[in-house]
């Protein structure tokens, strides 16, 4: 099981009051699976994914990720662990200005002060299908490639799991299923994705959708998308 | 992440910022350049006093006239010191030399060419006293002093006045209507401001009292010692004799007083650093409104960047990551002004040494005093805009419009 996470929970308090942003959420996914996670805004997708991306830490419950408990961890650790087993994709891509796009890649290798930066991150850039872009800088980039150098950035460091939020929510549909039918690819390539969005056509790439609703897990329709995977 | 990355990033997001990244920097630009050219004027200005004071002689004891008055109200000086005082002084362990003084201002003449001057008569001890040296010519004896020669020796100003530019020495000069023979012309000092000593006459003090001012007392005595250590042991024994001399009671006042040239020395050398001091805080200060606008600066960068930063966290920066990455930046930014400035203060030090005789002089000691105080201040001041930067919860971060 890559992600074995068990009764999440996350609490806020607005205005006096105790909101559960996730209450008593379970999910696994495993190795090599494309996932989506989707729900109208506020229903908790965003804070589940915060978590399963290791930027937060759960109240209660627990969290496994590739076999190890990241719901303890202090925030150097988890740095680490977002370091080397967390790939995020943005919605708005977030690639630093002022940086070539090879900088850009190169930029979790040299957090985790890896020698073979340069190498790694033109191979990456070739995977996304950008090897004769390394020099541009994001502002000389398309958005479809610009999300490309995103996602090159987030493989770089073979991380165990691909997390995307809104991949596509600010590209125009045709380029948008291009970066769909690239995350398809990587999947296929043995990656395990997680696609956090609110469009169902979204989901509809993927194997398998969670629908959260008001902070819980309404429908997990696992079953129906792997049977029609396995067809 | 490795030092040399982090220092190429943070060069570039000051390029990306030249105007802004240049404006803060120009406070520890004006800072560290005041800071120096301040300390090189306060350097300059030691320098300058000492050697003044050097050149009124070396480990000098002057012996004047003490002051008549009572209860504050001083009407004149006493006429009390002789020739007989001066050398009764001769034999006290540690002097090197005496020299009894009078003089005043007389009318000196060659030819058709008249001005007034200072005339001194001396005993021949005095040149070496006052560190004196010749010019051309030679000093007068101890025989013409006793003698009460009729020979003088002239400052180089004197010279040029009398002389027009031709050659002194040999030449006939009237004192007061007397003629001296011109044995020698002395070698430059350079004007003290209270005093010129280029602008002189010294004549035998024989020859002084007698025939051109016809005194009985002395203006001053000078001694010599033989080291600035023993100065002080000396100043007692002197007192002791002339107050016996003078046959003071046990509980009189002095009716001298010796001005002893070490303590002159350290009395302006202490004056000179206070104010050196001064001089050296107040660019400080400037230095330290510096850091404020650097801090300021960076403190607007962190907010700018909120989102580069929370896009740093997501992708494994660690809080230290984020701190080291800011920090280099305000040190480069001090570091560099730092540098600037102190090529400013050396070149202003430099342009004030050029432009006016005043002999500004920059030590090393103050440019690395003023480039640690800068990068102190960089530390200092970029710490806290970075630790918040480090602190930032990086989900927070990314939310950041």
């Amino acid at each position: 099981m890559m992600i074995n996470a068990k009764n999440l929970v996350k609490r806020y308090v607005l205005g006096g009051q105790t909101v559960h942003a996730l209450d008593h959420v379970d999910v696994q996914i495993a190795e090599r699976e494309m996932v989506a996670i989707r729900g109208p805004s506020g229903s908790g997708k965003t804070t589940l994914m915060n978590i399963l991306g290791c930027l937060d830490r759960t109240d209660e419950g627990s969290y496994e990720l590739a076999g190890e408990d990241v719901s303890r961890m202090t925030s150097d650790q988890l740095a680490v662990i977002r370091n080397r087993r967390i790939g995020f994709v943005f919605q708005t891509f977030n690639l630093l200005p002022r940086m070539s796009a090879l900088e850009n890649v190169e930029l979790p290798l040299l957090y985790a002060a890896n020698s073979g930066a340069h190498k790694q991150a033109k191979a990456a850039l070739e995977l996304v299908g950008l090897g004769d872009r390394t020099h541009h800088e994001p502002n000389q980039l398309s958005g479809g490639q610009r999300q490309r150098v995103a996602i090159a950035r987030a493989i770089v460091t073979d991380p165990s799991i691909l997390l995307a939020d809104e991949p596509t929510g600010a590209l125009d549909t045709k380029t948008g299923e291009e970066i769909l039918t690239l995350f398809k690819e990587l999947n296929a390539q043995g990656r395990t994705i997680i696609v956090v969005t609110h469009d169902p056509k979204v989901a509809a790439h993927c194997q398998r959708e969670f629908y959260l609703q008001d902070g819980r897990i309404a429908q997990d329709d696992a079953v129906f998308q792997s049977a029609k995977g396995s067809k | 992440m490795l030092i040399w990355i982090t220092l190429k990033s943070a060069l570039k997001s000051l390029i990306a910022n030249k105007l802004r990244s240049i404006l803060a920097m120009l406070g520890i630009i004006i800072g560290v350049g005041a800071v120096i050219a301040m300390l090189a004027i306060g350097n300059g200005a030691q320098k300058q006093v000492l050697g003044q004071i050097t050149a009124m002689g070396t480990n000098l004891l002057v012996v004047r006239p003490g002051q008549r008055g009572t209860g504050g109200v001083i009407s004149g000086t006493q006429q009390n010191l002789t020739v007989e005082d001066a050398q009764s002084l001769r034999d006290i362990e540690g002097i090197e030399a005496v020299s009894p003084v009078v003089g005043g201002s007389a009318q000196v003449k060659y030819l058709a060419t008249n001005t007034r001057s200072n005339v001194q008569g001396v005993a021949p001890t005095y040149f070496k006293i006052r560190s004196f040296e010749l010019d051309r010519g030679r000093f007068f004896s101890e025989s013409e002093a006793e003698n009460m020669g009729r020979v003088a020796v002239i400052g180089p100003v004197t010279e040029q006045t009398l002389f027009a530019g031709g050659d002194g020495v040999g030449e006939t000069v009237k004192l007061e209507g007397i003629n001296f023979l011109v044995i020698g012309v002395l070698k430059s000092k350079g004007d003290q401001g209270f005093f010129n000593p280029d602008d002189q006459v010294l004549i035998p003090y024989t020859t002084a009292m007698k025939n051109v001012f016809g005194l009985t007392f002395l203006r001053e005595i000078d001694i010599q010692g033989t080291d600035d250590k023993a100065l002080a042991k000396i100043e007692t024994a002197v007192s002791e004799i002339l107050r016996k001399r003078h046959r003071q009671k046990p509980d009189d006042q002095d009716d001298f007083q010796i001005r002893n040239q070490a303590e002159i020395m350290e009395a302006a050398s202490t004056a000179i650093m206070t104010f050196t001091i001064l001089l050296g805080s107040v660019a400080g200060i400037s230095l330290l409104v510096g850091g404020i606008g650097i801090m300021n600066i960076m403190l607007v960068t962190v907010t700018e960047r909120t989102r580069e930063i929370g896009v740093r966290k997501a992708i494994g920066a660690k809080n230290r990551d984020i701190l080291r990455q800011f920090l280099i930046e305000s040190i480069i930014m001090t570091g560099l002004g730092g540098s600037i400035g102190a090529l400013g203060g050396v070149g202003a030090a430099m342009l004030v040494r050029t432009l006016t005789s005043f002999p500004a002089m920059v030590t090393m000691s103050s440019v690395f005093l003023a480039l640690g105080f800068s990068a102190a201040v960089g530390v200092f001041f970029g710490f806290y805009p970075a630790y918040r930067a480090a602190q930032l919860d990086p989900i927070e971060a990314l939310r950041y419009e």
